[in-house]
């Protein structure tokens, strides 16, 4: 028999029953919540007089609808204050774990799980959110939900699933210094394309994933969603557990050592058979840069926005013609003439630690461009403001002209005050690119943090290995 | 949930591929705290001229005339034909709710993102997906009618066009057992507590770090 793969091996662990269809009941460790998908979960649970299963496997967090700037005056939009009122009424009623506005531990939900030590590996993690796919990162199995199945998991600790196909993508060898996560999956998404995944838990591997930090595979895992797969998985690893270590939620003393003995097996067996494996080469991966309104619309920054007129297939060249105009570009521009109204370093791609560091080690000495109206830096959680303001990085991205704010999903999706006019373009470290994200006629070009630091000081977009 | 009976529904056409949830309803919309009173927004930017906010009447904006869903006889449109990948992006369920509160129950495409395809039948809402070739051909003969109606039999998995052409489509059991009975996933699930409750008692004992057996 061929050995398991990391997923086999979760799925299994967690599989309650399965019937002969294959449909199965898998099992629930850690649910977060946050006040856009819950509202409705808790109000059908308490219309069908159902109870919560097991209240210590949520961990709830506001963090899509909170303003970042002016917190002192409250939430002043009252649609957006009655949600976020809703969720605390809620975590109140259920005595539920919530870190409500003000708590230093707030910020985007996929920060403040895997910060709290709340994620841990060989886990189920689940959450109303596409984008819970960042915990695979700890070899957690880990995938996004709609509301309907958010009151599912509350009232029975389980999920009705179909078993995914096995999919492994290797970047073979280390990538080039200057290259960062964000790069490596937005290459791997041009790759294969925006539905490449559907269907698939993706598990990435190889020298180029290994050497990247939690961090950098979180980004990675973060966006495995935008390649159509739910869920994403790093195997466990030292850095895995050097991360995972001392975390408040995190095991100690014994349970500590029963569980570092458990997650020695959280890997893919070396016979293990994938249904698609794809390599990439990580000496070719370059910065890259979206052009389009689809991350898969995606190209190195080295080469030119690219021309529908050399793509045989229509419906594919008709596509890119809708998303050139839409994004006001033409055709073979090369990307350092195309310029920038503003700039968004946050969300839950990149606003940790590290993806702070790498933005200010570009914005350092340096000052956003006359033509850039706004550049703007969101902390993912309160702990990692905290932590940036001791290191002297708020300072650094102020003196360069950047606006230093509060934690939230902010800008990335804009359902704040944080958005961008009609027409305006933006280079956003965030995960969609698609029309009306940012705002409506919101123009988005997805880039890393050092990418986005630099099309700040220069107000266009430029290979970051060129500031030197 | 209602149960799922065959029908007769007019056909409206979006000849995209990739449509994502946030061009399904914009992120402004999310604010509710309800399931209900999502359709108007449905599209929202592709279905207005001028911006909207949430909880504002819509009545006074201006319809893109462009846009199908405000033609004749598209508003009253029961399915949704559209291309690969449909309903790309997001988990928002609210994509699911604008659909139907707009009255749309079946929507027909090559291929959907999983999340979406997920939640719409625990709403009630089909997504059928049928060969590139055979969408191809429903667009075809869409452009070539004025009201384009479709069959749709979930019982005998079909879809019937005017002419009696029968196209069949996969769908997994247990979720058309669901959808044909009007029931709720969760009642399903508790059948099995004791079963949930055996689990967790081993599942604690190999795992004490992660609860208490």
């Amino acid at each position: 028999m061929a050995g398991q793969t990391l997923y086999d091996k979760i799925w299994a662990m967690h599989l309650v029953r399965e019937d002969e269809a294959g449909t199965g009941l898998l099992y629930i460790d850690r649910h977060l919540i946050h006040e856009v998908t819950s509202p409705q979960a808790f109000e059908g649970l308490e219309m069908a007089g159902r109870s919560l299963w097991r209240k210590d496997s949520i961990l709830a967090v506001p963090d899509h609808n909170i303003p970042t700037i002016g917190l002192e005056n409250g939430i002043t939009d009252p649609v957006a204050k009655l949600q976020v009122d809703t969720l605390n009424d809620n975590c109140d009623k259920y005595q539920l774990t919530e870190f409500k506005v003000g708590d230093i531990r707030q910020g985007v939900v996929h920060v403040i799980g895997p910060e709290q030590g709340a994620t841990l590996p060989g886990m189920t993690v689940v959450c109303g959110d596409s984008h819970t796919s960042t915990h695979g990162a700890f070899a957690a199995l880990a995938f996004g939900i709609g509301t309907s199945e958010v009151e599912h998991v509350m009232a029975t600790q389980c999920l009705i699933q179909k078993k995914s196909k096995n999919m492994r993508v290797t970047i073979d060898g280390p990538v080039a210094e200057g290259v960062t996560a964000k790069d490596i999956v937005l290459r791997i998404i041009g790759e294969i394309g925006t539905a490449g995944g559907t269907g698939h838990t993706i598990e990435f591997a190889g020298e180029g994933i290994t050497n990247l930090s939690m961090e950098g595979r979180m980004t990675l895992c973060n966006m495995t969603i935008e390649g159509g797969a739910r869920a994403g998985l790093v195997a466990c690893d030292q850095t895995t557990i050097d991360y995972v270590k001392g975390r408040p939620f995190a095991p100690q003393g014994d349970d500590w050592e029963k569980a570092l003995a458990c997650w020695q097996d959280l890997h893919s067996d070396d016979d293990a058979v994938f249904d698609q494996e794809i390599h990439i080469d990580g000496a070719s991966i370059e910065p890259q840069v979206t052009w389009g309104t689809s991350p898969e619309m995606v190209t190195a920054i080295s080469n030119a926005i690219p021309d529908p007129a050399t793509v045989p297939d229509a419906v594919k060249a008709s596509g890119m013609q809708k998303a050139l105009e839409y994004m006001g570009l033409k055709a073979n521009t090369p990307f350092d003439q195309v310029k920038i109204d503003k700039v968004f370093i946050g969300s839950c791609t990149n606003s940790r630690i590290e993806d702070l560091r790498a933005a200010a080690k570009v914005a350092e000495g340096r000052k956003i461009a006359d033509t850039v109206k706004l550049a703007m830096v969101v902390p993912g959680s309160g702990l990692v403001k905290q932590q940036a303001e001791a290191e002297g990085l708020d300072k650094i991205f102020t003196d360069a002209g950047f606006e230093w704010r509060e934690p939230g999903c902010s800008m990335c999706l804009a359902m704040n005050d944080d958005r961008l006019e009609p027409g305006e373009r933006c280079a956003s470290t965030s995960n969609r690119n698609f029309e009306g994200r940012q705002g409506q006629g919101s123009r988005t070009h997805l880039v890393s943090p050092a990418m986005a630091a630099a099309a700040a000081v220069t107000g266009h977009f430029i290979d970051v290995r060129k500031l030197t | 949930m209602e149960k799922f009976k065959k029908f007769s529904g007019i056909v409206a056409a979006l000849d995209r591929s990739n449509i994502d949830t946030d061009a399904i309803i914009p992120k402004q919309y999310l604010k509710s705290i309800k399931r209900s009173g999502f359709g108007p927004n449905l599209f929202d930017d592709w279905r207005y001229l001028d911006p909207g906010a949430p909880g504002e009447d819509n009545t006074g904006r201006r319809p893109n005339p462009d846009f199908v869903l405000n033609q004749s006889p598209y508003q009253n449109a029961q399915i949704l034909l559209a291309r690969e990948n449909f309903a790309c992006g997001s988990s928002r369920e609210h994509a699911v709710w604008a659909l139907m509160d707009f009255g749309i129950k079946v929507v027909i495409a090559p291929s959907y993102a999983d999340i979406f395809y997920n939640n719409s039948f625990k709403n009630g809402l089909l997504p059928i997906a049928l060969s590139a070739s055979t969408v191809d051909q429903l667009f075809d003969d869409y452009e070539q009618s004025d009201d384009f109606y479709l069959d749709i039999d979930l019982e005998n998995q079909r879809v019937i066009n005017a002419a009696g052409v029968q196209m069949p489509f996969e769908i997994d059991e247990f979720r058309k057992y669901c959808l044909l009975n009007g029931l709720d996933d969760i009642g399903l699930t508790m059948q099995h507590a004791e079963q949930i409750k055996n689990f967790e008692q081993q599942y604690y004992t190999s795992c004490p770090w992660l609860g208490k057996a």
